[in-house]
């Protein structure tokens, strides 16, 4: 009994902290703003070097829906309908959960990892020696980083899986669906509604992922295993949330539709 | 945060307490740091030497005691506050602290480029001469990995005084060098205090080279001051603590076991 009100204890404190620590972030923000080659700086390590692992996964996650897809719809004879399907699984859901999961471990792992060994190798204290704040110029420069890349990525998922080298190529390219018929379906029935909400979804992961990972990193105990800790706790904390947070965003935003 | 007038004493701490948990790090120490001269805190290991120069640079409040830089008392003042008194202080920490993700000169520019305003062509002209009183001005292109232990310590010098501060604080500077570098070390230390007209905190304990380099010696043991003068006094002490200390003593004063229950029963199994 008393282990189990130390476990609720020690999470409540460490929620608290946690959300000290994000109005403190958002406190740096307008003087990170005022800085624009150091977010510049952490855009391309957190977002343009995420690319790759986007644009792979997008084409072969929507290879694999238009195949699958194919193979339901057309019992149907509704083939046709396949653009609409890849299309609104992904802007809906696939593109940002998948984008958040896959951003979380390549890039929210890396943020807390650099934050967390800047920690140990006490140059986040030298920093305050020298009248720098730490929060200002590390921390916050790299959560603008990760909200703004975050739906970027999505997008980039999202017309990846769709058009350029997924849904199209395998339903239209291979399996020889209309390409007219592809394109105007999701042209008629994905509504800007739809592209609204993925953006909305992009953007709430972007800014938990983020926070989870300069909290971690930041608050990391100064040793290797604290780092380590502070790694495994940003992949596993942010998967969570993400996947969490998008069901309460989904009852939202797509109650009774 | 009103200074009074200068005195020759640029730090003052008087009845410090300060204590991590139930483990007591100060119990009512006095130190005075004067103007222009190298100060030396020494003592074993584990003793707050460090901890002493964190409660100078005000990441850490005393528990009890007052702790004044150059007139100001430092746990009085709020952040903004202290970070200007930072601005006056350099700090080189154990294993220099420098920006891995940042090459030597930009290390040197650092503070320079976020609190001095200057343009980039005079704040060039600044890093290369503070690179150059370190003897690296040749490494400037180099990354600090590619550096070795003591060019990284030199690197921290450099920029420590980068912002031409009136204190300099120095942990264990010497630690880990081998003998050419402990001395290239030793002797910057004491070259740059004079030279720029620094105030110098060396924490150390290498008995050699920081009795070699200092006007003045604080010993620290059970969170007091247990000894202080010149070197040469120092030297010339017959406390049995000091001598411990300077001879290297493996018990004495300072016992060699950390406290224990009683080894027969302890090897017995009847301790509790």
């Amino acid at each position: 009994m008393t282990r189990l009100l130390q476990v609720v204890t020690d999470f409540l404190g460490s929620a608290g902290r946690a959300n000290l620590f994000f109005l403190q972030v958002l406190a740096a923000v307008p003087y990170a703003l005022a800085r624009p080659r150091l977010i510049a700086q952490q855009v391309y390590a957190v977002g343009v070097l995420s690319m790759v692992i986007i644009v792979v996964s997008g084409s072969f996650i929507g290879m694999v829906l238009g195949l699958q897809g194919y193979n339901v719809l057309v019992g149907f004879g509704a083939e046709e309908s396949l653009g609409l399907f890849v299309a609104k699984v992904t802007v809906r859901e696939l593109g940002p959960v998948v984008t958040a999961l896959l951003f979380a471990g390549r890039a929210g792992s890396a943020l807390a990892a650099e934050i967390g060994l800047m920690r140990a190798t006490d140059q986040l204290s030298g920093m305050e020696m020298m009248a720098v704040d730490p929060v200002r110029r590390v921390v916050a420069p790299r959560f603008i980083a990760g909200f703004l890349s975050m739906p970027l990525l999505a997008a980039i998922f999202s017309v990846m899986a769709i058009g350029v080298a997924g849904g199209h190529l395998i339903g239209v390219e291979v399996l020889g669906v209309d390409a007219g018929a592809y394109w105007s379906q999701i042209q008629a029935k994905v509504d800007l509604k739809d592209i609204w909400n993925g953006v909305v979804k992009a953007v709430v992961f972007g800014t938990v992922i983020s926070w989870i990972a300069v909290y971690q990193g930041y608050h990391a105990a100064p040793t290797s295993v604290g780092v380590s800790d502070a790694t495994k706790n940003t992949v596993v904390l942010a998967s969570l949330a993400t996947l969490a947070l998008d069901f309460v965003l989904t009852a939202f935003m797509f109650e009774g539709r | 945060m009103n200074p009074g007038p200068p005195s020759d004493t640029l730090v003052r701490v008087r009845g410090l307490h300060f204590r991590f948990g139930p483990r007591v790090i100060f119990d009512g120490a006095d130190f005075d740091i004067r103007r222009g001269q190298v100060t030396a805190v020494m003592g074993p290991s584990g003793i707050g030497k460090t901890t002493l120069l964190r409660l100078i640079g005000g990441e850490f409040k005393p528990l009890a005691g007052t702790i004044e830089v150059d007139g100001i008392d430092v746990a009085q003042l709020n952040r903004r506050q202290l970070f200007e008194l930072r601005k006056r202080m350099g700090l080189m920490f154990q294993f220099g602290a420098l920006l891995t993700d940042l090459n030597v000169f930009d290390n040197v520019a650092f503070p320079l480029r976020e609190h001095s305003g200057l343009p980039e062509s005079m704040i060039a002209d600044i890093v290369l001469m503070k690179l150059d009183a370190v003897g690296l001005r040749g490494a400037r292109d180099l990354f600090p990995e590619e550096c070795s232990g003591g060019m990284q310590r030199r690197i921290a010098f450099a920029r420590a005084i980068a912002l031409d501060p009136m204190l300099v604080m120095y942990d264990e500077p010497f630690t880990g060098q081998d003998p050419l570098s402990l001395g290239v070390l030793a002797r910057l230390v004491r070259k740059l205090n004079d030279a720029l007209g620094l105030s110098s905190i060396i924490v150390s304990h290498d008995v050699g080279e920081t009795l070699d380099i200092s006007d003045y010696v604080y010993l620290l043991s059970g969170g007091k001051v247990v000894a202080q003068g010149t070197p040469d006094e120092i030297r010339a002490s017959q406390d049995a603590g000091v001598r411990q200390f300077l001879e290297g003593q493996a018990d004495g004063p300072v016992p060699f076991h950390a406290r224990a229950t009683d080894y027969g029963k302890d090897l017995l199994g009847e301790a509790a």
